[in-house]
């Protein structure tokens, strides 16, 4: 009953076939929303800034509940985005928020020049990160903005989960000193995280133990890491799941040990592969423990329109295209 | 208001004079930067930091402070010198400039150099961080004030007009950007490499109280710059015509002294005009 529902109220963004289907759907965007909204209560100099698309990215429950701490900034990303830095130099911990393709596009020199290089408070919510955007297409589907984030020195980048993970991860960026950027995806998520579970910026969580192969994953591809475990297990593979929540700082002594003990790995993002998780896991583990990485990301190509199912099918990002990934990793242990 | 009187204007002349030496001395030193924009905001600066300014050098982060950002980033220059005079920091300090492990960077870095508000450098940017601290200011009922340098050749970046519509949106009265009419830009005459006249006209079409002025003439930036006080709903904006390369012969009006440092032979000439 609860799991119809669920699906029942995600209308066409339903996953079925990409997620496991006794998992609920709730959505990221809400509950950073709503964490902010938390956060402003706790502390006066939490302010919101928004660029036109407050519903989508739900800085709209920060705009009610406090309308003199909210901005709206209009269509004009790069202008937000300094307006919050010169907002965090004055002691504000200001969240920007819009689309990840506008985020890390159209004001990416102003988050390196302006907000990262003086260390400044910024965080930077960016809504409708991947391609699961679905039927906006291409313009709208932010599928670099990792790789850009990441680049930039002293950036954190974080990708939580689901709809429990994302509260930890607007606290965690409050309480951490310096720019930070949150990737939401617009899509409801399946929750698969707990409560009680930790999130530390920089640590990541292992959700499933297993010794042929490590699957290190963000996002929506969590999920499907998940799924392709159970499919693996008929078959008798056993995969440890890892849950790559932080893509910077990364958790590089998780994944080294992960890779020691499975001889195997498997990245999986719903990013371009040029320069996302798949890059950052591939430089710690080229330097420190070799083992075959194989990656689950989208190749050199741009998005484009269709149901998010329909297009993560296309694209190779599924519980399937994982299971065939993960065995061709194992088949190139040495 | 400070008062202005004859003395206290001859006190700033001499300060300006000191402060052109200054930034001679120090591009000469570090064989790079911009001498042609910083010698023309000399006066400005001056009629701040020396009467204008709330500010406490020895204690460059007061919370009640007026703010002064430098938008134009390449003209660090004048700004660490005129630091430097206010008590920032050492003399001694400007002749590090540019060099390795120098607290005075190629550009503008609030974490390094005391009395620096904001980092800056890339162009465009400096008013909508100005709006974000006047914001602030406003949200916190403070009273300081904000100051914003800006270039004529920078307004063609979109992102000023895009702060611009913001701080008359926003009513921040509590904000003043000055803008550098110095008429040049890296390849040339602003009106030839692309005009971004008139400009009075299109500050106030976007909401902003703008007064013209002579940015060499101290009575008259003091008089804008008490006046912006006064304004209740609207940010000002002072454009002050000035001239680019000033007080130097060789360099004023010639555009290929934008960012270019004099050799010793030519900062020894200079310094002469300037003594
Ligand atoms: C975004 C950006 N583009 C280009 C530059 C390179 N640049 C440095 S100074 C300058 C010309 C600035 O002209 P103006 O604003 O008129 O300054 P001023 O004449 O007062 O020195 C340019 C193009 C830059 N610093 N930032």
């Amino acid at each position: 009953m609860a799991r119809q529902g669920a699906y029942a109220s995600t209308g066409r963004n339903c996953l079925k076939g990409i997620i496991i289907n006794y998992m609920e759907l709730k959505c990221t965007r809400e509950a950073s929303g709503n964490a902010i909204v938390e956060l402003g209560r706790k502390n006066s100099n939490v302010v919101v800034l928004s660029a036109d698309l407050s519903g989508s990215t739900k800085a709209d429950e920060f705009a009610k509940v406090f309308p003199q701490r909210f901005f709206n900034m209009g269509i004009a990303e790069a202008n937000m985005m300094n307006t919050a830095a010169g907002l965090a130099v004055s002691g504000k911990i200001a969240f920007a928020t819009t689309f990840a393709i506008f985020a890390s596009g159209r004001a990416w020199e102003q988050i390196r020049n302006t907000i990262a290089y003086s260390n400044l408070n910024v965080k930077i919510i960016a809504t409708h990160g991947g391609i699961s955007v679905g039927p906006d297409g291409s313009s709208h589907q932010g599928i670099e903005d990792i790789a850009l984030m990441r680049v930039i020195p002293g950036m954190t980048v974080l990708v939580p989960v689901d709809a429990i993970e994302t509260p930890k991860a607007i606290f965690s960026a409050a309480e951490h000193q310096g720019p930070v950027y949150i990737r939401l995806a617009r899509l409801k998520l399946p929750v698969i995280t707990k409560p009680q579970d930790t999130f530390i910026i920089g640590k990541s969580n292992i959700l499933r133990e297993g010794t042929d192969a490590t699957v290190i994953a963000c996002g929506i591809m969590v999920s499907s890491a998940l799924q392709a475990s159970e499919l693996l297990a008929k078959e008798n593979i056993k995969i440890t799941v890892l849950n790559c929540y932080s893509i910077k700082p990364i958790d590089t002594g998780t994944i080294i040990s992960l890779a020691e003990k499975t001889g195997a790995v498997v990245t999986a993002e719903e990013h371009l592969q040029i320069g996302g998780l798949g890059s950052s896991v591939s430089e710690i583990l080229s330097q420190n423990y070799p083992v075959p990485v194989e990656m689950i990301a989208i190749k050199d190509r741009f998005g484009q329109s269709g149901e998010p199912e329909e297009l993560l099918k296309e694209y190779h990002l599924t519980s399937k295209d994982i299971v065939t990934t993960v065995k061709k990793a194992i088949s190139r242990k040495i | 208001m400070p008062v202005l009187s004859d003395d206290k204007i001859e006190t700033l002349k001499a300060k300006a004079k000191t402060i052109r030496q200054h930034i001679i001395k120090m591009l000469a030193l570090a064989g790079s930067g911009h001498p042609g924009g910083s010698l023309s905001s000399v006066e400005i600066l001056v009629s701040l930091y020396f009467h204008k300014l709330s500010h406490n050098p020895a204690n460059p982060k007061w919370e009640d402070r007026d703010r002064f950002l430098m938008s134009k980033g390449h003209a660090a220059p004048v700004w660490y010198a005129t630091l430097s005079e206010a008590g920032y920091f050492t003399q001694e300090t400007l002749w590090t400039l540019r060099k390795l492990g120098s607290p005075l960077q190629g550009h503008p870095d609030m974490q390094k150099t005391p009395g620096v508000e904001m980092s800056s450098g890339s162009l465009g940017q400096g008013l909508s961080v100005a709006n974000g601290i006047a914001l602030s200011g406003k949200l916190d009922k403070k009273n300081y004030r904000v100051y914003v340098l800006l270039g004529d050749g920078e307004s063609q970046e979109g992102q000023v007009w895009e702060a611009a519509m913001a701080s008359a949106h926003y009513k921040l009265n509590n904000l003043c950007a000055i803008l550098d009419y110095n008429g040049f830009q890296i390849d040339g005459p602003i009106e030839k490499v692309m005009s971004p006249l008139p400009l009075s006209e299109k500050w106030i079409a976007f909401g902003w109280n703008v007064i013209n002025i002579d940015g060499h003439n101290f009575k008259e930036i003091i008089e804008a710059l008490d006046k912006a006080e006064d304004v209740k709903n609207k940010p000002t904006i002072i454009i002050a015509r000035t001239v680019k390369g000033k007080g130097v012969s060789f360099m004023e009006n010639q555009y290929e002294w934008h960012g270019k440092a004099p050799t010793p032979q030519q900062a020894e000439i200079a310094l002469k005009e300037l003594s």
